[in-house]
């Protein structure tokens, strides 16, 4: 988004790893929320409330609602790109319901979330990288950012790795702008891509620039059972319930309101405390996810649920197979079973950074916790932390968050980019930096296996850093997180070919992931409080008079980790006791 | 756990003359992805081994290969249905770059020709949405689902035959919006399309179809580009 709008004003490069619709955006199912109000009545206020809400007060109010206010004017921007949203009868922009999402005078879940069947990111992405095509921005395809340069406290471009080729190139900028998502696979049951690593986010930690607020990481109730993939909110928006081995809908009793669309930290844990309770199917850690045409139009009977029309609600297969095509899909492929006519056997799964780069509403980023900005560099999406998110992220407000930060941040640049000369660069110095840091790697005599590290530290996260928390499993996993950075010290590397040397690229990412989670153990353990998606066992309630503020996290030269804290910004929503 | 047998088509131009078959014996479940055989294999047992591979759930097509002779995604190929003795070639059509990884490049160029972008010459309404009606979006539904991911395009006999063919995917593409309501450059890319380049080269021989990971009625997308063609010059 950001390059469509510096694209069309100064010279632009798109640097990205990956071909840029092979980007995990594509992964998003359910949609993108807006208070257009199509369906039934709705405010920006209302939404901005919810999400809010539904981030445990941790989100910064005022950016918040630039974002719910801006949505409105974006998604008819993205319309009028060309995006295939679907329609309603009257031929507007089709919304559905969502997790948090709700009607503010009733509490009753609100349509707002627009949506392109259940591959909305996919037509996001789709779309952007469509007109940016159209608008000859450049691409740099597969080309692997490894680090970035900084000269006088200015960010002046980007050291990037071709995998093609295997060799390094230094990008010289007026302005750089980070948006590589997220690092679910700092876990091992994810949603995530394979790729979603964050190597931006561990260079700047590197570079000695915090991260935000790294203790809250979303972990989405309805994966799919061993695989994690993410089977989206939107079948719970269509009516879709959870039901554990007693046939019970046990939503009913952790959010009595919104039942299975209370938002997602809240059905995460739900499911895990059935799990706990040994209520798992068949005595397995999985519950089932019920869009049964049988099941669904029994609830809607027992809750009274009203269509906008008034009268009662009711689906069909069609409808389903319609409406989510793409996880009806995913159900077959991978489990052989159709959910039109059997649940699906669903466990919480790491899916979503709440926190990352700190960022101001016009998405330049913060090197400290007063706010000083880092000239020269911008950040948008997941990588980001704005923070409108803060300890949970609602459903349908990500793709939000990309587009209107994106778009922002690159009005920003544009403005001040034209204002700028380049800044003086060491090229060269800037290459043997990462040469050195690769050659380490590629001349190591170590025998340590890249892949066992990050497989041992995906397995301790997923233990003990997860939906879940105790003082001693984070302290555990912050020593063996210090042992397994030890290991990597000396790994091995079979593969030293310059082509496609992913095997190198690989190893250089657990590399990332581990600051990263490192970061992130550090920054949950002096947490003491449970807000959002940092839950601890140790400390069940939230401490508004103590943490009711962000963790600024820095990494040290040493491998030690400072942490600072900064205000959170509050407007008009008082924190109040969290109830669904 | 079942033992299974990897067949791969190896090449590193760094090293390898030509291209040559290694044989890999794994563990794997039935209803594990070839995909997961292959990070098993680069991970613990050989790291050279190349493929490019991502969200490993059918959606960025990243990772389409040629599995016991057919294009499919190998995070969306499951042992259960391509057996136990699993050969596998980078897509044919396309230059090999090493392993299994071909050069992309040849296909996004004919991809980029259809003019694959919504183009509009009436200016939105100041606020709100262009209105467009349920059938009216039904009609290009299906050829939105595309992920790019070329398995359609080097299954196609014309194609290998012609590399200049510019080969369903880019069809698709430009099916997509030559049949959306609110798109006005139809002319222009049916002009492209019906050059000798273009679906004429196209035999219906239905491989593209059964190629599709995505389900695509790709044979069907291209069939009615072609009356679209044959309508717009009576």
């Amino acid at each position: 988004m950001a390059a469509l709008y510096t694209g069309k004003e100064v010279d632009t490069a798109v640097i990205s790893k990956l071909y840029p619709t092979r980007s995990h955006t594509g992964a998003a199912q359910g949609g993108i929320g807006a208070a257009l109000g199509n369906l039934e009545e709705d405010h920006w206020e209302w939404h901005a409330f919810d999400t809010v809400k539904g981030g445990d007060y941790l989100s910064d109010q005022d950016v918040v609602e630039v974002m719910c206010k801006d949505a409105i004017d974006i998604v008819y921007e993205l319309e009028h790109m060309g995006l295939p949203f679907d329609r309603t009868s009257e031929g507007r922009i089709s919304q559905r319901r969502f997790g948090g999402h709700t009607n503010n005078k009733t509490k009753k879940a609100v349509m707002r979330t627009c949506n392109a069947a259940d591959r909305t990111g996919h037509m996001i992405l789709q779309t952007l990288y469509q007109q940016c095509i159209k608008n000859n921005v450049n691409f740099f395809d597969e080309f692997q950012v490894v680090d970035l340069i900084f000269e006088e406290g200015e960010c002046r471009g980007v050291v990037a790795y071709e995998i093609l080729t295997g060799e390094l190139h230094v990008f010289h900028a007026k302005g750089v702008m980070i948006a590589t998502g997220g690092w679910g696979r700092v876990w091992s049951v994810t949603s995530n891509a394979l790729t979603l690593t964050g190597d931006l986010n561990a260079i700047l930690l590197r570079n000695g620039y915090p991260m935000e607020d790294m203790e809250f990481f979303q972990f989405h109730p309805t994966g799919l059972h061993k695989l994690g993939i993410l089977i989206t909110e939107a079948v719970r928006g269509e009516g879709g319930v959870l039901i554990n081995s007693e046939g019970e809908r046990f939503m009913n009793r952790y959010a009595p309101t919104v039942k299975d669309l209370a938002s997602r930290d809240v059905v995460s844990r739900a499911i895990y405390l059935e799990l706990q309770a040994g209520k798992g199917i068949n005595g397995e850690r999985y519950v089932h996810l019920d869009i049964t045409p049988e099941t669904v139009n029994h609830y809607f009977k027992e809750d009274d649920a009203r269509a906008v029309d008034g009268k009662l609600r009711s689906i069909t297969a069609e409808y389903v197979q319609e409406k989510l095509e793409d996880i009806s899909d995913f159900c077959e492929t991978y489990l052989g079973i159709e959910p039109t006519k059997d649940p699906i056997p669903v466990h919480p799964t790491a899916h979503y950074a709440m926190g990352g780069i700190p960022t101001d509403v016009d998405s330049r980023v913060f090197s400290d916790e007063n706010n000083t900005i880092l000239s020269g560099l911008y950040s948008a999406g997941e990588c980001a932390c704005i923070s409108v998110h803060g300890a949970n992220r609602l459903g349908s407000n990500s793709l939000l968050d990309l587009v209107v930060f994106g778009k922002r941040g690159g009005h920003v640049m544009v403005q001040e980019v034209k204002e700028k000369e380049f800044g003086k660069i060491d090229a060269q110095k800037a290459i043997d930096k990462v040469q050195a840091e690769f050659d380490a790697i590629l001349n190591s005599k170590g025998q340590n296996s890249p892949n066992e590290i990050r497989e041992e530290m995906q397995i301790l996260m997923t233990d003990k850093v997860s939906v879940f928390r105790t003082k001693e499993g984070m302290q555990e996993s912050v020593a063996k997180l210090r042992k397994l950075k030890e290991r990597f010290k000396s790994i091995k590397v079979s593969d030293t070919s310059k082509c496609f040397n992913l095997e190198l690229l690989e190893a250089w990412e657990v590399g990332c992931m581990l600051d990263l989670a490192l970061v992130t153990a550090k920054s949950a353990l002096a947490r003491q409080e449970s807000r959002g998606a940092h839950a601890r066992e140790d400390y069940t309630e939230r401490d508004d008079a103590n943490w009711l503020k962000h963790t600024i996290a820095f990494l040290n030269s040493d491998g030690s980790i400072t942490l600072k804290y900064k205000p959170v910004t509050v407007t008009k929503y008082k924190p109040q006791k969290r109830v669904y | 756990m079942k033992k299974r047998t990897l067949k791969i088509k190896r090449f590193n131009p760094t090293k390898d003359k030509k291209p040559y078959w290694q044989e890999f014996v794994v563990e794997a479940e039935d209803t594990d992805r070839i995909l997961d055989a292959l990070n098993h294999i680069k991970w613990y047992v050989d790291g050279s081994l190349t493929m490019r591979r991502s969200c490993a759930h059918g959606i960025c097509g990243s990772d389409a290969m040629c599995i016991n002779g057919k294009n499919l995604l190998a995070c969306k190929a499951l042992f259960k249905e391509v057996g136990d003795d699993v050969t596998i070639e980078p897509l044919a059509g396309l230059p090999v770059i090493r392993d299994l990884v071909v050069d992309m490049e040849p296909f996004m160029e004919h991809y980029r020709t259809v003019l694959p972008y919504f183009i509009s010459e009436t200016p939105p309404p100041s606020y709100g949405e262009r209105l467009q009606s349920i059938e009216e979006r039904k009609i290009f539904d299906d050829t939105t689902k595309c992920i790019l991911c070329a398995a359609c395009t080097t299954s196609c006999p014309s194609f290998w035959a012609r590399g200049e063919y510019i080969g369903p995917s880019a069809i698709v593409q430009a099916h997509r919006f030559i049949f959306d309501s609110r798109d006005d450059g139809a002319a222009a890319r049916l002009d492209i399309l019906g050059n000798a380049d273009g679906v004429w080269r196209c035999r219906t021989i239905y491989n593209c179809t059964n190629a599709c990971p995505r389900g695509i009625e790709v044979t069907k997308a291209v069939g009615e580009v072609k009356k679209e063609i044959l309508f717009s010059t009576l």
